[in-house]
């Protein structure tokens, strides 16, 4: 947060410079940097950024070694412990030196359900993404090259995608095939292309009257290679940023879908899901919507940080806003 | 102008067909059991098949639809299954509770928005433009049910708690009752959604000040020595909110099909909760109504923010 932002820049720009006038680097060999060196050098100096990115790094070693907590606590995430988890007349324990985060209703150890949970945040987060923004930049990359007839149909179809009411009908879906994970995954991955879409589009439509890819053409390479070989590495940095930005989108969706009833079936462990539960004692157990609450809250806002930075890094047009 | 009009309310009624036509084979595809619910359990199957019969579930999806779609064009959109009452009685009660919701909350996070993302454009980089988008990313990455949680949890039960009652725990009171208690119900949602929105328009206004305050012609005005704050908002705000009305339009169009989630956290009886109910009971007819309703919204908004863009920037010519 302290990082001085005008030495950042004219670190950036002195940078611009000498690689564009080698002579003023004395004694090392010259070495071009490519866009992609430079951006991730801006990245590496945001402060905020990194910190996100290491906040982000460690949800996934939590996600990943989940079951290290079951072992440390010595509780299992869906076991009941009805005799030592829940007060005399049955309700949630707030934390104790036992249970460091509190029980649920059910006298489940929430910390290790936290634990776990944060495994569906990721999977179904980073899953339904590369779902979404592969169909997307497909869907765009073909819309915005072809033009004509595909571009008619494929714009109008973009149009229905982002006017169905998304929630509604995702809702519907689980509803009717029963909720699971690889449901979850697919409908918020079918349902978040659309916008990719319409930003590869944008961007193909004036890249494909570009030189180069005239030169490619009469080269003789094919429509397939002209799109992803030549057109496609264009478009990358929107769509990497895009990506990053998608995911916490895509993760509170998920934990929307839970929060409603719609989520992964009990007695899996799910944030969302398990706020849902704790909602019924949000008066006598703070504990059991505030910890999920928190994690839930800790990853999303990790992965918007970390993808402003991202597109203050690499998406080109922000440099211009700088100024 | 005409031509466009009439050009895009044809493509919106395609769009709406589709979606039509996708949320019945929806349904029909799924296993319902409507009509085994409706009977009770211990029905015989010559009753369930009334029944089924009495709804016009038995007949092919074809003959269904087709009698759907006459009859929702003569405004009639058909019956709830499990209390017989119209579904567009059931709009029609549910629809004020909404927009009562979405109104409300999108004079907040318009404002909100739109004053933070000049304060930043004003001072880019400045400790308070660091502070300000600290605090959108914060609410835009807060999901709303939690959100709504925590505001019930700190301002209506603590401070009940506390001796002071101020705010409901949930509930409605239609404008009828008076405006203090309607109000009062709606705060607390009213900030939910507004926090949670404000931080897209703090965003996109503070983007495109940036890029207009850049531009020779305000450059031009600060020459001519007319006030700062003239320049900012007469100059530069103006041509700056072309992109913040398009979000607008397409997220007040979005949350008046319905602001499922927090309807629910604060039981608002509106049209999401209404949603999210019949979705439960496989309640067919009223789903139908209201994700077309949700779309039309959708559709319309969109069909505004493109007259909108025309109205305020008069190089866009609607073709």
């Amino acid at each position: 947060m302290s990082v001085d932002p005008t030495s950042l820049e004219t670190l950036g720009e002195a940078e611009g410079v000498s690689s564009r006038g080698p002579d003023a680097l004395e004694g090392k060999a010259i070495e071009g940097r490519s866009p992609w060196l430079l951006g991730w050098q801006r990245l590496r100096r945001d402060r905020v950024a990194m910190i996100s990115l290491g906040i982000i790094v460690l949800i996934m070693l939590i996600a990943i070694l989940a079951p290290l907590a079951a072992v440390v606590t010595g509780h299992q995430p869906n076991e009941q412990y009805r005799q030592t988890g829940l007060s005399p007349n049955g309700l949630p324990l707030g934390p104790t030196s036992h249970f460091w985060f509190g029980t649920d209703d059910l006298g489940r150890d929430i910390l290790v359900r936290v634990a776990f949970g944060s495994r569906v945040s990721l999977l179904v987060g980073v899953v339904s993404t590369g779902i979404a923004v592969v169909i997307g930049v497909v869907v765009g990359l073909a819309a915005g090259f072809f033009g004509g007839i595909i571009d008619t149909v494929l714009a109008r179809f973009i149009d229905v995608a982002l006017t169905v009411p998304f929630l509604l009908v995702a809702i519907a879906l689980v509803s009717i095939t029963g909720p699971s994970l690889t449901i979850t995954i697919l409908v918020i991955g079918f349902f978040s292309w659309a916008s990719v879409a319409r930003i590869v589009r944008g961007q193909v439509l004036s890249l494909r009257e570009r030189e180069f890819v005239e030169a490619a053409r009469s080269l003789g390479a094919s429509d397939p290679r002209i799109m992803f070989v030549d057109i496609l590495p264009n478009v990358l940095a929107p769509i990497i940023v895009y990506t990053t930005l998608l995911i916490p989108v895509v993760i509170v969706v998920e934990a929307t879908l839970a929060y409603l009833g719609l989520g992964l079936p009990p007695p899996t462990a799910d944030w969302g899901g398990m706020i849902n539960d704790g909602q019924k004692y949000y008066t006598t157990a703070w504990w059991f919507i505030i910890f999920p609450g928190a994690a839930l809250l800790m990853t999303t806002l990790a992965f918007n940080l970390f993808g402003d930075g991202v597109r203050d890094a690499f998406d080109p047009r922000s440099d211009q806003l700088l100024q | 102008m005409l031509r466009f009009l009439i050009r895009r309310t044809a493509l919106g009624a395609v769009v709406l067909w589709l979606i039509s036509m996708l949320v019945f084979a929806l349904f029909f595809v799924a296993p319902s059991d409507v009509a085994r619910t409706l009977a009770g359990r211990q029905a015989t199957p010559e009753t369930v098949a009334l029944i089924q019969h009495r709804l016009g579930l038995d007949l092919p999806i074809w003959r269904q639809y087709l009698g759907f779609v006459g009859r929702a064009l003569r405004g009639d959109l058909g019956y709830d299954y499990y209390h017989q009452v119209p579904v567009t009685t059931i709009i029609a009660t549910a629809a004020p509770v909404t927009l009562s919701l979405v109104v409300g909350a999108a004079i907040m996070w318009l404002s909100l928005g739109v004053f933070n993302g000049v304060m930043s454009a004003i001072r880019p980089r400045s400790s308070l433009d660091r502070g300000l988008t600290v605090f959108a990313l914060f609410f835009y990455s807060m999901p709303s049910f939690l959100l709504g949680l925590l505001l019930l949890y700190f301002l209506y039960f603590q401070l009940t708690l506390a001796g002071i009652t101020i705010f409901p725990p949930g509930g409605f009171a239609p404008l009828s009752d008076g405006v203090v208690p309607w109000a009062q119900h709606l705060i607390l949602p009213w900030l939910t959604l507004a926090l949670v929105s404000a931080a897209i328009y703090t965003r996109l206004t503070r983007g495109s000040m940036l890029d207009v305050l850049g531009e020779d012609y305000i450059r031009t005005a600060r020459s001519k020595g007319i006030p700062e704050r003239r320049v900012i908002v007469r100059h530069g705000l103006r041509s700056a909110l072309t992109p913040v009305v398009t979000q607008f339009g397409i997220d007040v169009g979005a949350l008046l099909g319905g602001a499922v989630v927090t309807e629910t956290v604060f039981s608002l009886p509106g049209i999401g909760k209404a949603s999210i109910d019949a979705l439960t009971q496989q309640n067919q007819p009223v789903i139908i109504a209201t994700v077309l309703l949700a779309s039309t919204a959708v559709v319309i908004a969109n069909i505004i923010v493109d007259v909108m863009y025309a109205v305020l920037d008069p190089r866009v010519r609607l073709h």
